[in-house]
C-alpha cells in the first residue's frame, strides 16, 4: 500500500479490524451532545413529507374542488368539519406536521445563509417562538372550538346549533 | 498497488451533460429543482403561518372568520391561491423525487429524468386545479 492512498472511513484499515464496517473515530460527526439529531431531522423531513402530501392534497380537494368549492367556505363550513373527530384530527396531524417541517426547513436555510453566529441564534429563536406559537394556537383552536357559540345568554349568529 | 479503473462493462452509465456548464452539478436540473424547492418552502411556511392565524378567528366569533374568510373571495386571491397551489404541488412532487434520489437505488442516476416527470406532472395537475378553481372561484355567484 503506497502512502498517499485515501481510504475510506468504513475500509477499517484505520481501526486495523478490517471489514468491521465501523466508522473510526475521527471520522465520527458531531459532539456527543448533539447525538443524531441532524439524522433524525433529515429523516423526519422524508417521512412528514410523504404523510403531508397525502394530507394537504385531500384538504386542498375537500375544501376548495369539492361542491361550490371556495365559495361554502365559512363559519358553519369549519362548524360542520370539526363536528367529526376525523377532520380534527386530520388538521391536528396536518398543523403538527405542516410546522414541524416547515420550522426545520427555514432552520436549515437559515443555518445556510447566516453567517455570523449571533444572528444565526436569533433568527432561530424567532423561528422556534412563532413555531411554539402557532402549533399551541391552532391545537387550542381545534379542541376548544365551540360550534354554537352563545354571548349573554345569545346565540350568534351564523353558528353551527344543533337543532 | 495502483488503483485499477473499473472495467467499461461494469461502470454506471450517468447521464452527464456534453456542454460546458461550470460542473457537473451547478446551473442545472440539480440545483434549479434545489432551488425551486426553498423558494416554494418559505412562500407555503409563511403562508401556514397566516391560514392557522386566520382560521383561528373560528374561536373569536362568526362574524370576525367569515368577514376575514370573505377577503379571499375575490378574483385578485383566486389568483394567489392558485399561485399557492402551485408552489404546494411542485414542493410537493419534487419531495417525492427527493425522496427517490435518496432510497431507491437507482435514483440518483435518474434524477434528471425524474425532473421532468415531476414538471409534467406538475403540469398536467396544475391544469386540472385551475380550470376547476378559476370556474368556482370566478363564475356564478
Amino acid at each position: 500500500m503506497s502512502a498517499t492512498e485515501i481510504q475510506s472511513p468504513r475500509s477499517g484499515q484505520i481501526s486495523g479490524k478490517p471489514e468491521s464496517g465501523k466508522i473510526a473515530p475521527k471520522y465520527r460527526r458531531g459532539g456527543s451532545s448533539r447525538g443524531n439529531f441532524e439524522m433524525a431531522a433529515w429523516l423526519f423531513m422524508r417521512l412528514s413529507g410523504v404523510v403531508l402530501v397525502v394530507l394537504i392534497f385531500g384538504h386542498l380537494f375537500v375544501n376548495l374542488l369539492v361542491g361550490e368549492g371556495i365559495h361554502a367556505i365559512d363559519f358553519g363550513f369549519v362548524a360542520g368539519k370539526w363536528a367529526d373527530p376525523f377532520w380534527q384530527f386530520w388538521d391536528l396531524a396536518m398543523l403538527w406536521l405542516a410546522m414541524l417541517h416547515g420550522t426545520n426547513g427555514v432552520r436549515t436555510i437559515i443555518n445556510d445563509y447566516a453567517e455570523k453566529d449571533s444572528t444565526r441564534f436569533w433568527l432561530k429563536m424567532v423561528l422556534y417562538a412563532a413555531t411554539a406559537v402557532i402549533i399551541i394556537l391552532g391545537t387550542l383552536v381545534i379542541f376548544t372550538f365551540n360550534p354554537c357559540p352563545v354571548v349573554d345568554g345569545v346565540q350568534l349568529p351564523g353558528g353551527f346549533c344543533p337543532a | 498497488m495502483d488503483p485499477v479503473p473499473a472495467p467499461l462493462c461494469c461502470r454506471e452509465v450517468y447521464s452527464v451533460p456534453t456542454k460546458p456548464a461550470g460542473t457537473l452539478y451547478r446551473g442545472r436540473e440539480g440545483m434549479w429543482s434545489w432551488v425551486g424547492h426553498r423558494i416554494t418552502g418559505v412562500v407555503i411556511f409563511f403562508f401556514l403561518l397566516v391560514h392557522v392565524l386566520d382560521t383561528s378567528l373560528v374561536r373569536v366569533s362568526p362574524e370576525a372568520y367569515t368577514a376575514v374568510i370573505g377577503a379571499y373571495k375575490n378574483p385578485l386571491m383566486a389568483l394567489g391561491e392558485t399561485g399557492l397551489v402551485a408552489a404546494i404541488v411542485f414542493h410537493a412532487f419534487n419531495g417525492l423525487r427527493i425522496i427517490a434520489v435518496d432510497f431507491w437505488k437507482k435514483g440518483a442516476k435518474y434524477q434528471r429524468q425524474m425532473l421532468w416527470v415531476v414538471l409534467g406532472l406538475w403540469i398536467v395537475t396544475m391544469v386540472a386545479f385551475s380550470i376547476r378553481h378559476l370556474s368556482l372561484a370566478l363564475g356564478g355567484h
